[in-house]
């Protein structure tokens, strides 16, 4: 297989990652900038990220996205963890054309047709616009990535398993808290996160649904990109990849050390 | 192994009936919730889109008249839909500057996903053929962008791309250019921002089915004299499509109503129907008329969607 990865495989990856990663970098870098001008580069500083400490109104933003993170991202990997077992376990049922239709039409769907009919229900049944319809919208959009995540996992599971527990009298609900659920766990995890982060980048969906008082940070963000580039908003983002960096990176550090004790269990299952 | 050993009890086998009661009970309960919650906020509001598009603008909050009231009975659904009306889509059909968003959009998008295939194709198959121990890494590497912020990404490319940006800076001191390029607020600007931030959503489906791929047909190939490219179009190719297939309509469909990347970096002199759409609701607080554009956008958009949702559907039954 070495010997197939020739010089142009190489090349393709290399501009291929400098593309993907070198916007991302300059952005980081100029966080750095003493010069309020974001394309000259007057020595390195992190005042930037003092001031922003200081901007009262990014704070307020900042716990309010992290809150509708959490919480949106938490339901929603309920509901579509439900769904991808749905998916995968039940083939057949009255309605699942219109169900898995429905599950994997919100992945591409235009965010503005989303934030529009999610706003328009809203005011339909008399929801005050906030807080709650933020994390009501998020919810909904993101438990389908949730869903299409959990069931790529879903699918490959050995359900002899769970087959075992239950001829051993293990009742339907124990059997999953006890066998599928730690299986699917990591996939679970990584639906969390998915949903997490999509909640705490969503500008559009959030703008439709949003109201007084609930202003989330790429709202914010936006609002003052509108009036300029300034170094302030790139030490946002900068904390912003960060967190999100160091996030799926211990999770896929837990991910691999999980995966290597079932396997170490698994060796130690097979020999006695 | 313990909770297996654990879970057996005793009275296994006079448990049998609850036990298949409950699982009616609790199979029932695991397709209810998420099938409600999804027709309550995905599919009813598309019904009020529906209707609200065919109501009038009125200058009050929600800013639109009401229709089809259901208080007053049968003979008040009836007055309502005599009192139904199409001016909303007349609108749109005879204002140039909608039907112009529309093709516009489309066009744009079509372009930028086949650009966008031209730039992920060759970064898919070079992982696909880079070294098994390698290749966990590359895959980490093509979805850690798809985590930052969609938003963060555009806005990184301001920077660049403005007239005293780093991009005009690097080409004037290395002498490629004599003057300072226009490219933001341009859609030569919206085609980078969409092949940039669509990318990871290419090559991750174009890298699952080349990487299934078995290269032992392109030495066949080759021995048998057929030349590397014509292997390329008449093996390679071919096989990926399943990828090709999923990963264009990954990324044509959201482009087509992108909001963000037209807004930021195509500046004002650009005409994208997302941010018609977002205008209407925002600045002229047109309700019933951005409902219009948004039923009108899922029309063009339908029939991509069922092909998604048909190839999402026969990937799910290859997996089993």
């Amino acid at each position: 297989m070495n010997a197939t990865w020739s010089r142009f495989n190489m090349t393709s990856i290399v501009l291929g990652f400098a593309f993907l990663y070198l916007p991302i970098m300059l952005l980081i870098v100029f966080s750095f900038n003493e010069s309020k001008l974001v394309t000259v580069w007057g020595g390195f500083s992190t005042k930037w990220y003092v001031s922003l400490f200081h901007n009262q109104g990014l704070m307020d933003a900042t716990w309010v996205t992290a809150r509708v993170g959490v919480i949106s991202a938490t339901a929603a990997t309920v509901l579509g963890t439900l769904a991808a077992i749905t998916l995968t376990r039940y083939t057949r049922f009255r309605g699942r054309v219109l169900f898995s239709g429905m599950v994997f039409a919100p992945l591409v769907m235009p965010e503005v047709i989303t934030g529009l009919s999610l706003l328009l229900l809203f005011v339909a049944v008399g929801l005050d616009r906030g807080f709650f319809t933020v994390t009501l919208a998020h919810t909904t959009f993101t438990m389908c990535f949730v869903a299409v995540v959990v069931q790529s996992r879903l699918v490959t599971f050995d359900r002899s398993l769970e087959e075992a527990a239950m001829d051993l009298g293990a009742p339907p609900v124990k059997t999953f808290f006890q066998i599928t659920l730690p299986v699917i766990l990591p996939a679970i995890i990584s639906g969390w996160m998915l949903a997490f982060t999509l909640s705490l980048d969503d500008l559009v969906i959030a703008s439709f649904t949003s109201g007084p008082g609930a202003t989330t940070l790429p709202m914010k963000i936006y609002s003052q990109v509108r009036l300029g580039v300034t170094p302030e908003i790139n030490a946002a983002c900068t904390i912003l990849i960060a967190v999100v960096a160091i996030g799926v990176i211990i999770a896929s550090i837990a991910n691999k050390r999980r995966e290597v004790q079932r396997q170490r269990d698994e060796q130690a299952a097979q020999r006695g | 192994m313990t909770n297996i050993a654990a879970a057996a009890s005793p009275s296994a086998e006079t448990a049998a009936l609850p036990t298949q009661l409950a699982k009616g009970f609790v199979d029932r309960l695991v397709i209810i919730i998420p099938y409600l919650w999804l027709l309550f906020f995905f599919l009813v509001p598309f019904i009020i889109v529906f209707k609200i598009s065919l109501s009038q603008t009125a200058i009050a909050m929600p800013p639109y008249m009401p229709v089809l009231d259901f208080s007053d009975g049968i003979s008040g659904y009836f007055a309502g839909f005599r009192e139904l009306n199409f001016d909303n889509y007349t609108l749109l059909t005879q204002d140039a500057l909608y039907f112009n968003a529309y093709v516009t959009s489309v066009i744009i998008a079509g372009i930028s996903t086949i650009l966008t295939l031209i730039v992920g194709y060759p970064i898919a198959y070079g992982m696909a053929r880079a070294p098994a121990t390698v290749r966990p890494i590359l895959l980490m590497l093509v979805i850690l962008p798809f985590w930052t912020s969609f938003l963060i990404r555009v806005y990184a490319w301001i920077g660049i791309l403005k007239p005293e940006g780093l991009l005009n800076e690097l080409l004037l001191s290395l002498h490629i250019v004599s003057d300072k390029l226009q490219i933001l607020n341009t859609y030569n600007a919206i085609f980078i921002g969409i092949v940039y931030s669509y990318l990871p959503f290419m090559v991750l489906p174009l890298y699952s089915s080349l990487e299934k791929m078995d290269y032992l047909l392109i030495e066949a190939a080759k021995d048998l004299g057929c030349p590397p490219t014509s292997a390329f179009w008449k093996i390679t190719f071919p096989l990926s499509l399943p990828g090709v297939i999923a990963g264009c309509l990954l990324v044509f469909i959201p482009a087509v109503g992108e909001f963000v990347i037209p807004d930021l970096l195509g500046g004002s002199q650009t005409l994208m129907i997302g941010r018609t759409l977002w205008n209407e609701f925002f600045n002229n607080r047109d309700w019933p008329v951005s409902s219009a554009v948004a039923v009108i956008l899922l029309l063009v958009l339908i029939i991509p969607i069922m092909f998604f949702q048909q190839a999402q559907a026969r990937a799910q039954e290859q997996g089993k």
